[in-house]
């Protein structure tokens, strides 16, 4: 397969510009746990998820959980990317009347699959829709992105437990570990370090990738299940506020980078 | 309670595959003919209840009915932000199902005790809470619940409870039931309390009161039009329940209570105090202990009604 990669460049810029955009005219938190996420959602919904904008509840969909709800706006402006709801949206963000508040909610614009916004509550969501499907033989796949915040919590870890254990090789964790949360380093915070032996030894295969590198998320996620049998997760390794002059700060978890803070007012 | 419920259960699974049934490794003796029947639709998700909540969520999503089953403390408390986000927010058809309501587990101790479950999930949006009084109610309660589109919990006690009902009855979600007329006061009980407010009523008929005896199953909605007749009807409403008397069933009426403009009742919460049992004892013992024998209830009802009458 051929893939575009000045389109696919395209896209991730398009969503890039739409959520700083967003962040700066709404004065909204959270920009550099948005910025991280960037190629991975532009891979994934022009790439690795089976999907159509035109039939955003057809039941063989792959579904993408998105856990890390406080970066909702990359959720919506990845889906306006793809096709599902008009750019027009975006504009509602954070005003009165809006679908559209920083952390989403089921259904709030067409493809927003679950309500999150409470860490640790995605993968085991995920775990349970991934259990239908095997239950059901239905050909879909349930990836769930994730911050390396949430992996501090115990519902993760008993999903993680769980999904080991049954071996729901249709299940996909995505980690957007750029070493930041709330209120530190996660090597300071808590360490989840040796990462990727721990969710090996829960009975996962692991793939790690540059999560701002197109071309290697493209490869790493094509490849899901990595191993039959088992749960698959990409510990995607990012740069919180990726682009901006708050690049891996925690200021780039609370501000809007300086150079942009004059603009669009 | 528990063996009709599994019972019910077990017979609506027959016939909808929809239905799961997920536990919090509970059950034993207890969920086995389910497993048995459908070991395909049961899951031990192990000692771990977030993700149980979570996972019956991603199952409903997928157009399943998941039952999550655990004892009343551990499917509501260790769950209660997965209940609320990921179940009651989303309105997913997930029934949560809470064994040995109140002091059930007596000599269990406190951990065990269930005394905030009602008020917490009466507290959630699109959640429904049922509290069945016998064996009749809670078979009539699991169909009733099962049929119904919504989240819901229902709370249940252990095994060996009387039936205090003449089946059938005629069981609907938000319909209190009318046991024994009377003509002074109302005598409102919930769930486990059933009984012990049947026998109370007993007591006070020997000394020359005229209960009237309700089971008021569903705490939410309230059948806020029986409980209005009763405030018009009666000098006294009582609720009796097992759980803390914050928050929960009596908490639920006096709420009404205080909106009603035309009711001459006055209005008394008999249930456990704002406190965690220090003695080890029996169930009997306990509630004896917190006034919710039929001889406390008894007691507390005579008092209040020589003074106020």
């Amino acid at each position: 397969m051929n893939i575009d990669y000045r389109q696919l460049e395209q896209h991730a810029q398009n969503i890039r510009r739409n959520v700083i955009k967003m962040a700066v005219r709404a004065k909204s938190a959270h920009l550099g746990g948005v910025l991280s996420i960037v190629e991975i959602l532009t891979v994934l919904y022009f790439q690795i998820l089976k999907i159509d904008p035109q039939a955003a509840h057809d039941p063989d969909r792959d579904r993408l959980i998105f856990s890390k709800g406080h970066a909702g706006l990359a959720l919506y402006a990845a889906l306006v990317e793809r096709g599902f709801a008009a750019e027009e949206i975006l504009e509602t963000f954070y005003k009165d009347d809006t679908m559209l508040t920083a952390h989403p909610t089921k259904d709030c614009m067409p493809g927003v699959e679950t309500t999150t916004g409470s860490l640790g509550h995605g993968l085991p969501l995920g775990t349970g829709l991934a259990w239908a499907a095997k239950h059901d033989n239905q050909p879909f796949r349930t990836f769930v992105l994730m911050s390396d915040g949430e992996c501090d919590g115990g519902s993760t870890w008993e999903s993680i437990l769980f999904a080991g254990h049954h071996q729901m090789d249709n299940l996909i964790a995505v980690v957007d570990y750029n070493k930041i949360q709330g209120f530190g380093r996660t090597a300071e915070v808590l360490n989840l370090e040796p990462f990727v032996k721990k969710w090996e030894s829960f009975n996962w295969a692991v793939q790690e990738v540059d999560g701002h590198d197109l071309a290697k998320l493209q490869e790493v996620l094509s490849q899901v299940p990595f191993q039959t049998g088992k749960p698959s997760v990409v510990i995607a390794h990012t740069i919180k506020g990726k682009g901006t002059s708050l690049e891996d700060t925690l200021d780039s978890h609370y501000k809007i980078p300086p150079e942009y803070a004059t603009d669009l007012h | 309670m528990r063996p009709t419920f599994i019972k019910t259960l077990v017979e609506l699974a027959q016939k909808d595959e929809r239905i799961f049934l997920l536990t919090g490794d509970l059950g034993y003796a207890a969920l086995e003919p389910f497993r048995e029947k459908f070991p395909k639709r049961f899951i031990n998700m192990g000692v771990a209840e977030q993700n149980m909540a979570g996972f019956a969520a991603g199952l409903a999503m997928s157009g399943k009915l998941p039952v999550v089953y655990s004892i009343a403390t551990f499917v509501t408390l260790k769950t209660l932000e997965q209940v609320r986000n990921d179940i009651c927010y989303q309105n997913l058809n997930v029934k949560i199902v809470g064994v040995g309501s109140g002091l059930t587990y007596s000599q269990y101790g406190a951990t065990h005790h269930s005394q905030e479950d009602i008020g917490l999930m009466r507290l959630l949006p699109n959640m429904k809470v049922i509290c069945p009084g016998d064996p009749v109610e809670v078979e009539a309660a699991t169909r009733a619940m099962m049929a119904d589109p919504q989240p819901c919990y229902l709370r249940i006690g252990s095994r060996g409870e009387p039936v205090l009902h003449e089946p059938p009855i005629d069981f609907q979600i938000g319909k209190g039931i009318t046991l024994r007329p009377g003509k002074d006061i109302a005598l409102v009980a919930t769930g486990n309390m059933l009984e012990n407010t049947m026998k109370a009523a007993e007591l006070l008929r020997g000394s020359g009161l005229s209960p009237q005896v309700v089971s008021m199953h569903t705490v939410k909605p309230l059948d806020a039009n029986l409980l209005k007749e009763l405030f018009i009807n009666f000098q006294q409403v009582f609720t009796i329940e097992e759980h803390s008397q914050i928050g929960g069933f009596g908490s639920a009426v006096a709420e009404l209570a205080a909106e009603l403009h035309d009711g001459r009742a006055s209005l008394h919460r008999i249930a456990l105090p704002d406190q965690f049992q220090k003695l080890g004892a029996w169930l009997a013992r306990l509630r004896q202990e917190n006034g919710l024998s039929p001889e406390g209830i008894a007691e507390t009802v005579r008092k209040i009604y020589n003074q106020t009458s």
